[in-house]
């Protein structure tokens, strides 16, 4: 067992070392000077490029670069941005709070409404329910959530009114940021109706990050527990005469959420995706659409600590989940793990 | 939008407080309730150290909160005194004398730092120098590009900056130069607390002067939240009297159509940058008052005169003539802009109103091209921004209709596009057939266009002439226009100069973008800067 | 979705009547396969069938509705967009452009996927080891921040973004041939060539691999669906297809400004995406519930 653990964890360092290097030659690659891309029509004079080039570092050798940065990122220094001039590691904890935010309520929701939807169908499988169920959640599974969000703001947002197009909460609500996330803080404060705002602000973006997992969700629990009830042990619970509520969610739900937990984490790579088309949508201020800009501005630092962070943390996950899922099933301790799917 | 009580009970608490000091803010501030603004801005800025800083969206922030030596009255480019009450120039224009004002005070709000003196002289200096002296403990603070200062050409203008006592400081020059008033009347001038800076730099924490700022503003920051919410406060004590609205705040909305949602809903009263496609109902909102004003901006298709086809004038003639320049300001610009004949703006002096412009006319395109031994056409390339300029909402659009218009002519143009600032600098080499691209005015005069965008020595690679056109007489005229004084002189001169553009046909001039400012009703004296920049003192709520 | 969850599949060869009677009994997936081949159809003779240019531009008729709104007419019968291009015929055509990126990206990142599979699946050790790191490192990354950074190096466009798509959606195919051809190879037939002195070349392409075609052929109709969301996201964000280009991920960036004032233009190219993503889900599910005995009763 331990020996299980020790190498699932030993693959990390190659992993974070072929993450850092990859993220570092992507962006070197990239066309664009970020000093050039900060001056306006007027343009920059060579003597002053060079200098900011030194400045920034962009003139050594790449590899010597490359030894540079990974000192100073093991040292917990991820650079500063270009553009604002912030330390990226703080910029990102100052973000990351409205993306966890933001992934924490799409899992709710994606959890919330999968689960039940699933083992509905499952049980009565082959019914109107059942294909009902599974139709609705392949067209979540299949749609293109950037243009789902746009359909949602056209007729909630403007058709209808009821909820605001973007941002996190009205602006007339002071929220001192002590947890970061606004749901907790606004309960910590006194503004009425502060909670109310950021909950409606917080509806279409949950409902718009949280479709593809549902869909994942309902369709993963339904084919667990179709798995699970065809076991002989059910069919003998049956036998026995136990009622199906108690067969259900006594036996079946517990064996059949093995899988179904395991899939929703490793949908956390799946929500980052998601999570910067939704933030590109409503204006959401995390760190999906905070890299989005820093690629546009050829922010390079700031794309390469977010990158890695947001890599590390993925890779995290997954691991996590994976010696989980070997603690309950020993079976798997000798494969090798799946993937993460869509 | 009802008027809303923004702040939690301790913050009020020390704003009444400080509100106790002076008579004047008691008063106002015995209405019942706080007025706030809402300001829709279009994106976060990069900090609040003004120096560093190169865009207007974080000119806009930082302004509220400091002051200059000297400002520019609201609405003008009219530069009035600021911290300095007054000041003398020598005659030779090389020694400036600034005469400061007294009892000014420094934003006190900050937990960490309370201000023990007001504003004097070694503010001043130490905001210059700070900019200027490589030895300067803050000079490489937070950064040490000092974009503007360098640009405006300081560290080799300035040859002292003296205090002569605590409100009187002595600038001079190395030579005479006629805006250096504006200069300093600029955002990258904004004057920083030394008290403050020396406090941080003992306390081990010098970019906190840049994050958490102290100015002597009409507003102080509240709070700042980034891709979020900017919060100021008026600022009771501030020397030209506190401001008329108590509250500021920008709710950071980078989509221009949920800006517009949200001032259509009053959850803001002032946006930037509005989408034309939503200018019409803009207008018909009786809520709303959208506040223009012609920009000091131009909008153009570059030839590269010195590759082929486009050496030959006909063939910059014919195409002239075969793009649709009514289709593209309707479809693209929407009325945010008015087709452009010449390469200045209507509104500088000097504009040459006697010129036509080239017609839609296909057929004549056609003999043209002909004649120019192209009867079939050719192939070419189209460049086209990758963003959005002031000059230009959509450059690929425009490159789009161009692309179908031209290939009625039996011309092929194939759209490119780079990453901005590639684009600009390959643009800038030469490395294009046609590309498009644009200007906007430092300062009103013809020359900041004619001699910038069209002379021979911005022509060579890596100028700001993209069509590379050098021509000897158009060059003649616009370096006499620029060594005479007489303004009639040279308006007869730049006149010319047009006429000899039109004839050459070196771009194909797009268009001259009007600024578009939607304001709700209840907003009072919001004025339009022709810098393109928000101000808010001074504004006041229905 | 789990098919790599089983690498101990066995897939016996079907013959073609058996899989396509348990195939046909799927609607979906027939209703799948129905759509795809009107896509193809539609895609195939785009030409023909859409009443204008997809890049001809109408400056009478900005913006103007789909027929049955007031202001609309059967000229334009999904309504123009913000420069006056007919929207149906642009997503005519535009359904040519996301069949080949679909079809492209699975076809070249199968080809890459099975070649590096095996060689994993045979070599074992560093060379597996650096295989399968490289592939957890793809997969570690959120696909689209990785597609992103591919395209900013290489440069907006159709053909970086399907480059981009393809870096992206490797390693499932890699993970698939490797776990699949580790499952197969202690089997009797495989040990069986190896003693009759079968070639490294010839047990991997004649002996093992066909035998590992039926989660490849799963994986590969829903990768055309994720190729084609991926491509349209890339797009949408700005930095796939190029206007003019009538991509329908493209379309829908292009159209985001009008969101408030003619619905049309963001409505339709979404539908499509959506249509088609939804008709390579239905097939690939149709495909691996008749491929795959285990679901089979």
């Amino acid at each position: 067992m331990l020996r299980f653990i020790f190498t699932r964890v030993s693959l990390l360092i190659p992993t974070f070392i072929g993450i850092t290097l990859m993220v570092f030659l992507l962006i070197r690659l990239i066309p664009g000077d970020p000093i050039e891309t900060l001056a306006g029509e007027r343009g920059i004079d060579p003597a002053r490029h060079a200098q900011l080039r030194a400045a920034y570092g962009f003139d050594k050798p790449v590899i010597v670069q490359y030894g540079l940065y990974i000192g100073r990122v093991l040292q917990g220094d991820l650079g500063k941005s270009v553009i604002t001039h912030e330390p990226v590691i703080s910029e990102f904890a100052s973000l990351f709070p409205a993306t966890i935010e933001l992934g924490l309520c799409a899992v709710i929701f994606a959890v919330g409404l999968g689960l039940p939807a699933g083992i509905v169908a499952a049980v009565r499988r082959n019914s109107i329910f059942d294909h009902g169920i599974m139709g609705v959640s392949l067209a979540g599974y299949s749609m293109p959530i950037f243009w789902w969000g746009l359909l949602l703001i056209l007729l909630f947002s403007v058709q209808l009114g009821i909820t605001p197009v973007s941002g996190r909460i009205a602006v007339q609500y002071f929220i001192e940021p002590t947890t970061g996330f606004l749901l907790v803080d606004t309960l910590l404060s006194d503004e009425k109706g502060a909670f109310a705002s950021a909950l409606s602000h917080l509806a279409l973006p949950t409902i718009v990050l949280g479709t593809v997992p549902l869909a994942v969700i309902a369709r993963m629990t339904r084919s667990a527990m179709l798995e699970v009830l065809g076991e002989d042990y059910i069919r003998t619970a049956r036998a026995k005469g136990l009622s199906p509520l108690r067969v259900i969610s006594l036996h079946a739900l517990r064996n059949a959420l093995i899988p179904v937990v395991t899939v929703i984490g490793l949908q956390v790579g799946v929500l980052f995706t998601g999570a910067i088309l939704t933030e590109t949508i409503f204006s959401w201020p995390g760190v999906g659409k905070w890299l989005i800009e820093a690629i546009n501005r050829r922010d390079y630092p700031v794309l390469q600590g977010g990158a890695l962070l947001i890599g590390t943390l993925v890779m995290t996950v997954n691991i996590i989940v994976d010696l989980l899922y070997g603690l309950i099933n020993p079976r798997i301790r000798h494969a090798r793990p799946g993937g993460g799917g869509r | 939008m009802a008027a809303v009580q923004t702040t939690g009970s301790q913050m009020k608490i020390r704003f009444d407080r400080l509100a106790a000091a002076t008579a004047l803010a008691l008063a106002l501030t015995a209405s019942v309730n706080a007025k706030t603004l809402v300001y829709c801005s279009e994106g976060s800025p990069e900090n609040f150290y003004p120096a560093i800083n190169t865009t207007g969206t974080s000119f806009d922030a930082n302004s509220q909160v400091y002051s200059r030596l000297v400002d520019f009255e609201r609405g003008t480019t009219n530069v009035v005194p600021g911290l300095a009450e007054r000041w003398e120039i020598s005659p030779d224009g090389l020694v400036y004398t600034f005469h400061l004002r007294k009892g000014v005070k420094w934003h006190n709000h900050r937990a960490n730092y309370k201000p023990t003196r007001d504003f004097n002289a070694d503010d001043i200096i130490f905001s210059i120098e700070r900019q200027w002296k490589p030895e300067n403990p803050y000079f490489k603070v937070t950064s040490e590009n000092h974009s503007y200062f360098i640009d405006m050409g300081m560290p080799k203008l300035l040859k002292t900056v003296e205090k002569l006592d605590d409100y009187t400081v002595r600038i001079t020059l190395n030579a005479p130069e006629a805006p250096f008033l504006s200069d300093f009347a600029m955002e990258y001038a904004g004057i920083i607390s030394k008290e403050y800076a020396d406090a941080m730099l003992k306390a081990g924490t010098p970019e906190r002067v840049d994050q958490d700022p102290v100015g002597t503003g009409p507003f102080y920051l509240l709070q700042y939240v980034k891709d979020s919410v900017v919060r100021y406060k008026a600022f009771p004590q501030y020397w030209g009297g506190k401001a008329k609205i108590d509250d500021l705040i920008f709710s950071i909305t980078p989509d221009a159509s949920v800006r517009w949602a949200k001032l259509q809903k009053g959850e803001c009263h002032v946006m930037p940058y509005p989408n034309p496609a939503d200018l019409p109902a803009m207008r018909k909102d009786p809520n709303v008052t959208v506040l223009e004003q012609p920009g000091l901006n131009v909008g153009y298709l570059a030839y590269n005169t010195q590759k082929k086809p486009f050496d030959d004038k006909r063939v910059r003639q014919a195409l002239n003539m075969g793009i649709n320049k009514k289709a593209i300001v309707d479809a693209v610009f929407l009325g945010s802009g008015v087709p452009a004949t010449n390469p200045i703006p209507p509104t500088i002096w000097s504009y040459n109103g006697d010129i036509k412009d080239y017609p839609y006319d296909v057929d004549a395109a056609k003999k043209m091209l002909a004649a120019a031994g192209y009867p079939n056409g050719f192939e070419t390339d189209l460049w086209a921004m990758p963003v959005q300029r002031p000059y230009n909402p959509n450059a690929r659009r425009i490159a789009e209709l161009m692309q179908a218009d031209l290939a009625k002519l039996g011309v092929k143009a194939n759209i490119v596009s780079y990453e901005w600032g590639e684009y600009r600098k390959r643009a800038q080499q030469g490395e294009h057939q046609t590309a498009q691209l644009g200007w906007t005015g430092d300062n009103g005069d013809p020359d900041n266009f004619l001699q910038v965008l069209l002379g021979c020595e911005a022509s060579k690679p890596g100028g700001s002439n993209i069509a590379k056109w050098c021509n000897k007489d158009f060059e003649a005229l616009t370096l006499e226009a620029k060594r005479v004084s007489d303004q009639a002189k040279r308006t007869e001169l730049y006149k010319k100069a047009q006429v000899i553009f039109h004839e050459e046909a070196p771009w194909f001039v797009v268009a001259h973008s009007v600024q578009y400012k939607p304001v709700r009703k209840e907003v009072v004296d919001f004025k339009l800067s022709p810098f393109g920049r928000h101000t808010f003192y001074g504004v006041d709520m229905k | 979705m789990s098919v790599e969850a089983r690498p101990a599949m066995r897939a016996p060869p079907h013959p073609l009547r058996e899989f396509w009677s348990s195939f046909s009994a799927n609607h979906g997936a027939v209703a799948g396969l129905a759509t795809i081949a009107i896509l193809l159809f539609v895609a195939v003779f785009a030409e023909v069938l859409a009443p204008h240019s997809p890049y001809l531009t109408d400056s009478t008729a900005f913006l103007k509705p789909p027929f049955w709104q007031e202001g609309g007419s059967l000229a334009y019968p999904l309504g123009t967009d913000a420069i006056g291009r007919d929207i149906l015929s642009r997503l005519i055509h535009g359904a040519r452009l996301s069949l080949s990126i679909g079809i492209s990206v699975v076809a070249i990142s199968l080809v890459l996927g099975i070649a590096l599979g095996l060689v994993a699946a045979f070599s074992r050790g560093v060379v597996d080891f650096a295989i399968m790191r490289l592939m957890d490192i793809i997969l570690t990354l959120p696909s689209l921040l990785l597609a992103l950074s591919i395209v900013a190096i290489l440069g907006p466009g159709l053909m970086n973004a399907m480059l981009a798509v393809t870096v992206v959606v490797l390693p499932h195919y890699v993970r698939i041939t490797r776990a699949t051809v580790i499952g197969e190879l202690p089997k009797d037939y495989v040990t069986a060539s190896r003693t009759v002195g079968a070639r490294t070349m010839r047990l991997m392409f004649v002996v093992v691999l066909p035998n590992c075609a039926a989660p490849l052929i799963v994986q590969a109709s829903l990768g055309v669906s994720t190729a084609i969301l991926d491509a349209a996201a890339l797009g949408f964000l700005g930095l796939g297809a190029q206007p003019p280009s009538p991509e329908w991920g493209t379309m829908l960036a292009d159209a985001r400004e009008f969101v408030l004032r003619a619905w049309w233009v963001v409505t339709f190219p979404g539908l499509a995406i959506l249509i088609a993503v939804l008709a390579f889900n239905l097939l690939g599910d149709g495909l691996r519930d008749a491929l795959d005995p285990k679901l089979k009763r």
